[in-house]
């Protein structure tokens, strides 16, 4: 069973990773300057009441030992507390978390078809001025920053031509019938497409902010390896067959094609799901990235450290299934 | 006596340059035969070849000609109706196995998918011939074979299923472009006896290109020898090993090492040769220049 001695590994390594994480986060929040007990209490407090509060969250005890603490309490499933939202971190993190993972495949989705498209479009009329259209385009979307389309798309869809929604997930006065978090999810299950397309002409313009820069990567890379096996004995002979264009391009070329491209794909989505922190808080989108930069500005340090361990099991998460789709696309992988 | 492939005045051409490759070329094939075509590597040799296939690299283009595969001339249809012509009734022999088969796609695919897509075979149909084929060129254990992928198979195996992917439609013309030229020595015998074997029960009409002139005194019938994308001589073997007509065919001939004595025997074909022939593709060029 390769499959699972893989996986097995893998988790191995995920376990390290995690408390790596774990210990640099815990330590630097506590080092950085600002204080979250200050935050909490009015100008007028006594020095006592401060440190009634300090020792409420454990900020009196070392460092070492509030991470065995909080440590222990992660293994148990408590996260601790907010300080800023005094409920659980779990709680609180779970609740946004379906928002971010809904937004994030949304714009992975988006990058993948418009940057797919952009490369066999390119392929296809290679040497013409469609490609070199194309590659203008890549270049833009490349060197234009996430947060920087947001604020485009604001200006163009939002004020110029006010087409989709600026902000939030979803219009505030509607009735939900959502059991779990994931809106789209479930409006689409339950065949609630007029909610459906609320959340979508919310999701839009975050979507695709963080979509663009990637699309242009990917349009970029594949047609690159595109162009490389275009040019391949294999395909040559195909063309003998009496096969066409198209079919060329798509069956032949493209499974090969492709392989360099996914292992990219999968490296530059956890920088898109890093993206989110800026862009959710940009459409004030209720993501957990809008979450962590309120976290971060209240000081509120369980919160932090709960939003960052999601974060870094997302990514570990994301490059796994990178590894099992590359080896299930590549025999020559399957098979050693 | 007319040829199953005749070529007429085939010139091509780098598009930016107009640099002639092939200098107004004739070349006819009678059904049946295996003509050689061998010259130097960059005479032009494979680029008669991939002008007929229609796979001509997108930097060169045929500047005149015709290229008739039966009773069409190739260049006179259009792009879809040529591709599915040539792909009903000639086929390839790469040169290199080893890059000739999709790594990500089964063996079982690779040889039917020309008999179901282009020419309509119900799958199952196409599956036996693939079978019945890969048993005809030595492979054993057909059927593991097709639900291999080719990097579980050897550049041997591999050139026999690209032959067995050839015959498999039956076409009319194969054109084989160097199909040892990759191979171990000892392989090399073995796919030159399968493809002249294959050749003769199926009566194919092959056009052998290569450089090896004792790879042309085993196989072929006629030979057309080529220099600088001039044809200089179109002779049959017999007369050629006999009494080589163009001075630099006799160059080339008297240039193969043999056996009994390597050595003294390698002999590089001389300037004055090499003089000569040049003369004439400028020549060519010249009258080629004025004609237009």
């Amino acid at each position: 069973m390769l499959l699972l001695r893989t996986i097995l590994a893998r988790l191995a390594t995920t376990a390290v990773t995690l408390f790596g994480v774990a210990v640099i986060v815990f330590v630097v929040i506590r080092v950085v300057p600002g204080n979250p007990i200050a935050m909490m209490l009015p100008p007028n407090a006594t020095a006592a009441d401060i440190d009634r509060l300090r020792a409420l969250y454990g900020f009196d005890k070392s460092i070492p030992q509030q991470f065995l603490i909080w440590g222990w309490g992660v293994l148990h499933g408590d996260f601790g507390t907010s300080i800023s939202l005094r409920q659980p971190v779990l709680g609180l993190v779970l609740g946004r978390l379906p928002a971010t993972l809904e937004l994030s495949v949304m714009a992975l989705v988006m990058a993948v078809l418009l940057g797919g498209v952009a490369a066999l479009t390119g392929t296809r009329k290679r040497g013409t001025r469609v490609e070199a259209g194309i590659d203008v385009a890549n270049g833009v979307a490349m060197s234009v920053p996430d947060f920087l389309w947001g604020l485009l798309l604001i200006i163009l869809f939002g004020v110029l031509v006010p087409v989709f929604q600026i902000s939030g997930r979803v219009t505030p006065d509607l009735k939900l019938p959502f059991t779990t978090q994931f809106y789209l999810v479930e409006s689409v299950l339950r065949l609630r497409f007029d909610l459906t397309a609320d959340l979508l002409s919310h999701m839009f313009m975050p979507a695709l902010a963080l979509a663009l820069p990637l699309a242009a990567i990917i349009g970029q890379l594949l047609k690159q390896s595109l162009k490389e096996t275009m040019h391949l004995d294999y395909v040559t002979l195909t063309r003998t067959k009496g096969y066409g264009e198209n079919h060329v391009i798509l069956r032949e070329a493209l499974p090969n094609a492709i392989l360099p491209t996914l292992t990219l794909i999968g490296v530059q989505f956890t920088f898109l799901i890093g993206g989110t922190v800026i862009v959710e808080r940009l459409f004030s989108y209720e993501g957990l990235g809008n979450m962590a930069i309120d976290a971060v500005i209240n000081r509120d340090l369980p919160l932090i450290q709960g939003i960052v361990i999601v974060f870094a099991l997302l990514f570990t998460a994301v490059n796994l299934v990178v590894d099992m789709t590359y080896a299930a696309l590549n025999p020559r992988l399957r098979h050693a | 006596m007319s040829g199953y492939l005749r070529i007429r005045n085939l010139s091509v051409a780098l598009r930016d340059s107009g640099a002639r490759l092939l200098r107004s070329v004739s070349l006819e094939v009678a059904a049946g035969e295996v003509r050689g075509l061998v010259g130097e590597s960059g005479a032009g040799k494979s680029m008669i070849g991939k002008a007929v296939l229609g796979i001509l690299p997108r930097s060169v283009e045929v500047v005149e000609g015709e290229i008739w595969l039966g009773d069409v001339d190739l260049l006179r249809l259009p792009p879809a109706e040529r591709r599915k012509r040539v792909g009903a009734n000639a086929a390839l022999i790469p040169q290199d196995p080893l890059t000739a088969l999709n790594p990500s796609r089964r063996i079982g695919g690779q040889v039917t998918d020309r008999l179901v897509d282009i020419l309509g075979w119900k799958r199952a149909k196409a599956e036996a011939r693939a079978l019945e084929l890969l048993a005809e060129v030595h492979i054993p254990d057909p059927a593991r074979v097709m639900r291999s992928y080719p990097h579980e198979l050897s550049g041997g195996m591999r050139q026999r299923i690209l032959i067995a992917s050839a015959f498999a439609a039956e076409p009319r013309l194969i054109i084989a472009d160097e199909p040892t030229t990759a191979l171990d020595v000892t392989v090399q015998k073995q796919i030159l006896r399968l493809i002249a074997a294959m050749q003769a029960r199926h009566g194919t009409t092959l056009l052998f290109v290569t450089h090896d002139l004792g790879v042309v005194s085993k196989v072929c019938q006629s030979l057309s020898v080529l220099y600088a994308g001039l044809m200089v001589e179109d002779t049959t073997v017999a007369d050629f090993f006999r009494a080589p007509a163009h001075p630099y065919s006799a160059a080339l001939l008297a240039a193969t090492p043999k056996y009994t004595d390597p050595w003294a025997s390698l002999m590089p074909v001389s300037e004055a040769v090499i003089d000569a022939v040049r003369a004439e593709v400028d020549a060519a060029e010249t009258e080629w220049r004025d004609a237009r």
